[in-house]
C-alpha cells in the first residue's frame, strides 16, 4: 500500500505518521495482489471487490533517503505549509484554492477509507458532509461555551452514527448494490435538512451561517486564519487515517474488500469491520462538511451538499487513486485546479468565442473522459503516476 | 366508522392517484429496460442510460426545430444513437473487459458526464418543448380521470416489451444473447461473437433510450433533468430484479404507484417532497428481504 502514498503534497505527512518506522510485516496476500490488466493471471483475486490498488509490498531497496533526510523533509513540509504559504499566499489563493483543496481532500480521504480500502461504493458522501456541517452548527448553537474544535468532533461523530445507520444494509448487500443505500442517505438527508427547520434554527431557506471561528482565544476568521484552521484539522486527521489504514483495522478493511469470505475465514468480523469503515468514513466526511460550511463557504444550505458533491468526491478518489491517502490529495488538487485552469485558458485565448456555459459543459466532458481514461489506463490514479515519476527521477542516471 | 365513509367518498381520488402513479411508473420502466438489456448481456450497470435518454431527446428535438421532417429526424436520431452505442462499446467497454463490476459502473458514471456535456455542447442547454402529435386530454373512465398521453406511453412500453420479448425468445440473436448472459466463456466457446452481441445490445439500449426520451421529453420538456431519470430507474431495477424485463415493468408500476400514493397520503405530514427518497427506502427494504428482486435470478456466487 505504501508505495504510492509517499508522493506529492502528503509525502511528508505520511512520513510523519510513520514516525520513521518501516513496518516489516507482510501485507495480507490479497492486498498484495498486483492490479490486473485484462488477461493477467492474477486477476482471479482482484475480480471480487474493488481492484486492489494495493501494490506489491515495499521492499527495503526502494528507499533512497536515510531517516535524517526524511525528518528534514517532514520539517520542511510543515514549515512550508504553516509558515511559507501563509506568509506568501494572498486571499484569493486561500479562499478559492487552498481551503477547498484541503477540505475536499479530507472528504476524499473519508470516501477512500470506505470505497478504496473497504471496497464499499458510496454515492452519499455529501450527505454525511451535510450531517457533519449541520450537527456542528447545532452543537455550537445550542450548547453554551461549546469550543469550535469539539463541535467539529461532535459533528463528525453524528455523521458517523448516521453513516453506520445507512451502512447497516451492507451486511446483506454489497458492491455496487450499496449505492442504493447510500443514495437513500443522500436524498433523505438533503430532504430532512430542508424540511425540518430545527436543523437550521428555523432559517427560511435552511441556510446555516458560520459561527465566529475562535479556537483557544485566537480568531481564525481571516482567509489566512481559515486556511490555517483547515490545514491543522486536515493534517491531523490525515495522519490518523494513515495510521488507521496501516494498522490492523486497515488490513481488515482491505481483506474484506479483496474477498470477504476469505476474510471471514481468517477470523475478521465482517459486519463490525464494514460498519467501522462506514463510521470512520462518515466521520471524516462529517468533519470535512463542517469545514466546508464554516471555513470555506461561511454560509451553506442543504443543497450545497447535493448528489453532484458526492460525485465530485468520488471522482477525486478515482482520479487520485483508489485506496491511497495521498491520492485523495492529488485528486483534490486536480479537481480544484482544472476548472480554474480551463477558465483562465478560455478567457486568455478564446474569450468571446466560447461562453461560460460551454466551458462548463466542456469541463463535464473532460472530467468524464478523464475518469474513463484513468479507469482504463491507470486504475491506481495520479498517486501511481507520481510514484512512477519519482522512481524514474530517483534512478535517472542509471536506469532509463 | 366516519374515517371509512370519508375514505369511500374520496376513493375515486385514491384510484386517480393510483392510476396516475402506475402510468408514471410505466415511464420509469422504459428507462429501466435499457439497463436490463445491457446488464443481462454484459453485467454492466450502465449509469449513463439516463444521459442517453437526454442525448436522444435533445438530438431529436434540435433536428426537428431546424425544420427537418419528423420521420427523417427520427431516422437521423436513431442513426446517432446507434453510432453512440457503437462508440461506447468500442472505446469504453472493450478495454474494460474482465474488470470488476464496480469499476465498470464508475466508468459509466464518467460516461454519463461525457454524454451530458456533449449533448449540451452540441445542442445548448435551454429547455425545448416536444410535440409528438398526441393530444394530452384527460378523459373519464368509470369516474376516474385518465391521461390520454400516459395511456399512449403505456401502450408504447407494452409494445416495446413485446418486441424485445420476441427478439430474446424467438430469434437466433436472442439465443446468442441469452447464452452470453448465462455464461460468457461458454458462449465464446461455442462460437458466439461476444463483441457483436454487446454492440447489438448497446444499440438496442440506445433505441430504448430514444423511445423513452421522446415520451419523457413530450411529457416534461426536453431538458437536463431528463438525465436524472436514471435515479428513478435504479429503485425500479432493484425491486424488479436486474435481469428481468418483466421485472422492470412490475417494479416500475410498484415504484410509480407507491411513490405517488406516499406523496399524497403521507407527504402532507412532512410538507411534501418525499417522492425523492421514498423509492429508495422501498428498494432498500426489498434488498434486505429479497436481494434478487421480484423476478431476478438468484446469483450463484463463485469467487
Amino acid at each position: 500500500m505504501r508505495a504510492g502514498m509517499r508522493a506529492g503534497m502528503s509525502a511528508t505527512v505520511h512520513e510523519l505518521a510513520a514516525g520513521g518506522r518501516r513496518p516489516t510485516e507482510a501485507l495480507p496476500p490479497a492486498a498484495a495482489a498486483r492490479p490486473d490488466r485484462p488477461g493477467r493471471p492474477s486477476s482471479a483475486l482482484a475480480h471480487r471487490g474493488l481492484r486492489p490498488s494495493g501494490r506489491a509490498p515495499a521492499t527495503g531497496t526502494r528507499r533512497g533517503f536515510g531517516p535524517g533526510v526524511g525528518l528534514g523533509l517532514r520539517l520542511g513540509f510543515l514549515l512550508l505549509a504553516f509558515g511559507v504559504v501563509p506568509a506568501l499566499g494572498n486571499d484569493y489563493w486561500f479562499s478559492a484554492i487552498l481551503i477547498p483543496f484541503l477540505v475536499l481532500s479530507l472528504g476524499a480521504v473519508g470516501l477512500n477509507i470506505l470505497t478504496g480500502y473497504a471496497g464499499q461504493l458510496s454515492l452519499g458522501s455529501a450527505a454525511f458532509m451535510a450531517v457533519g456541517a449541520f450537527a456542528s452548527y447545532n452543537f455550537l448553537l445550542r450548547v453554551p461555551h461549546m469550543p469550535l474544535l469539539v463541535s467539529f468532533l461532535l459533528g463528525g461523530l453524528t455523521a458517523a452514527a448516521v453513516g453506520v445507520l445507512f451502512g447497516l444494509p451492507s451486511l446483506r448487500i454489497k458492491g455496487f448494490y450499496l449505492i442504493v443505500s447510500t443514495l437513500a442517505a443522500q436524498f433523505f438527508v438533503e430532504w430532512a435538512l430542508t424540511k425540518f427547520g430545527w436543523f437550521s434554527n428555523f432559517n427560511a431557506s435552511g441556510v446555516i451561517t458560520a459561527p465566529p471561528l475562535v479556537v483557544l482565544g485566537h480568531d481564525f476568521s481571516s482567509p489566512r486564519g481559515r486556511y490555517l484552521l483547515s490545514l491543522g484539522v486536515v493534517l491531523g486527521l490525515t495522519v490518523l487515517a494513515r495510521n488507521l489504514v496501516r494498522g490492523e483495522l486497515g488490513r481488515s478493511w482491505m481483506a474484506v474488500r479483496d474477498m470477504d469470505t476469505a476474510a471471514a475465514v481468517i477470523g475478521i468480523p465482517i459486519l463490525e469491520t464494514k460498519l467501522l469503515a462506514f463510521a470512520t468514513s462518515s466521520f471524516y466526511c462529517g468533519v470535512a462538511g463542517a469545514l466546508w460550511a464554516f471555513a470555506y463557504l461561511g454560509t451553506v444550505e442543504p443543497h450545497g451538499f447535493d448528489l453532484g458533491r458526492s460525485f465530485q468526491i468520488l471522482f477525486i478518489i478515482i482520479v487520485g487513486g483508489l485506496g491511497s491517502i495521498s491520492g485523495a490529495f492529488l485528486g483534490s488538487a486536480f479537481i480544484v485546479l482544472l476548472p480554474i485552469l480551463m477558465d483562465n485558458l478560455a478567457t486568455a485565448y478564446f474569450s468571446g468565442i466560447i461562453d461560460a456555459g460551454h466551458i462548463e459543459n466542456l469541463q463535464k466532458v473532460i472530467f468524464g473522459a478523464l475518469i474513463i481514461v484513468f479507469l482504463i489506463k491507470e486504475p491506481a490514479g495520479l498517486a501511481r503516476l507520481v510514484e512512477n515519476l519519482r522512481e524514474k527521477v530517483r534512478r535517472w542516471p542509471l536506469v532509463g | 366508522m366516519s374515517s371509512l365513509t370519508s375514505w369511500f367518498a374520496n376513493s375515486s381520488f385514491f384510484w386517480e392517484v393510483l392510476v396516475g402513479g402506475l402510468l408514471a411508473g410505466v415511464m420509469y420502466s422504459m428507462v429501466a429496460i435499457g439497463f436490463v438489456l445491457i446488464y443481462k448481456a454484459s453485467g454492466v450497470f450502465n449509469f449513463a442510460q439516463g444521459s442517453m435518454v437526454l442525448f436522444a431527446a435533445l438530438t431529436f428535438v434540435s433536428i426537428l426545430e431546424r425544420g427537418v421532417p419528423f420521420v427523417l429526424a427520427l431516422g437521423i436520431t436513431l442513426g446517432a444513437m446507434l453510432l453512440l452505442a457503437g462508440l461506447i462499446e468500442r472505446v469504453v467497454l472493450r478495454p474494460l473487459v474482465n474488470r470488476p463490476p464496480i469499476v465498470l459502473f464508475m466508468a459509466t458514471l464518467g460516461l454519463s458526464f461525457v454524454i451530458e456535456g456533449l449533448a449540451q455542447t452540441l445542442w445548448g442547454s435551454q429547455v425545448h418543448g416536444l410535440e409528438l402529435g398526441i393530444e394530452d386530454r384527460p378523459f373519464e373512465l368509470h369516474g376516474i380521470m385518465v391521461s390520454q398521453f400516459d395511456l399512449f406511453a403505456a401502450g408504447t412500453a407494452g409494445a416495446l416489451v413485446l418486441v424485445l420479448g420476441l427478439l430474446f425468445n424467438k430469434t437466433r440473436f436472442g439465443l446468442a444473447l441469452r447464452a452470453v448472459a448465462d455464461d460468457q466463456l461458454a458462449a465464446l466457446a461455442v462460437g458466439i461473437d461476444l463483441r457483436r452481441v454487446w454492440g447489438m445490445v448497446w444499440a438496442a439500449a440506445g433505441l430504448v433510450a430514444l423511445v423513452a426520451g421522446l415520451l419523457w421529453g413530450a411529457r416534461v420538456g426536453v431538458q437536463f433533468s431528463l438525465s436524472l431519470i436514471v435515479l428513478k430507474a435504479l429503485p425500479v431495477l432493484i425491486i424488479g430484479g436486474f435481469s428481468s424485463i418483466a421485472g422492470t415493468i412490475v417494479g416500475g408500476l410498484l415504484v410509480g404507484a407507491t411513490e405517488k400514493l406516499a406523496e399524497v397520503y403521507i407527504g402532507p405530514r412532512f410538507d411534501g417532497g418525499i417522492e425523492n427518497w421514498f423509492p429508495y427506502v422501498l428498494a432498500l427494504l426489498f434488498l434486505l428481504v429479497r436481494p434478487t428482486g421480484l423476478f431476478g435470478e438468484p446469483q450463484v456466487e463463485r469467487a
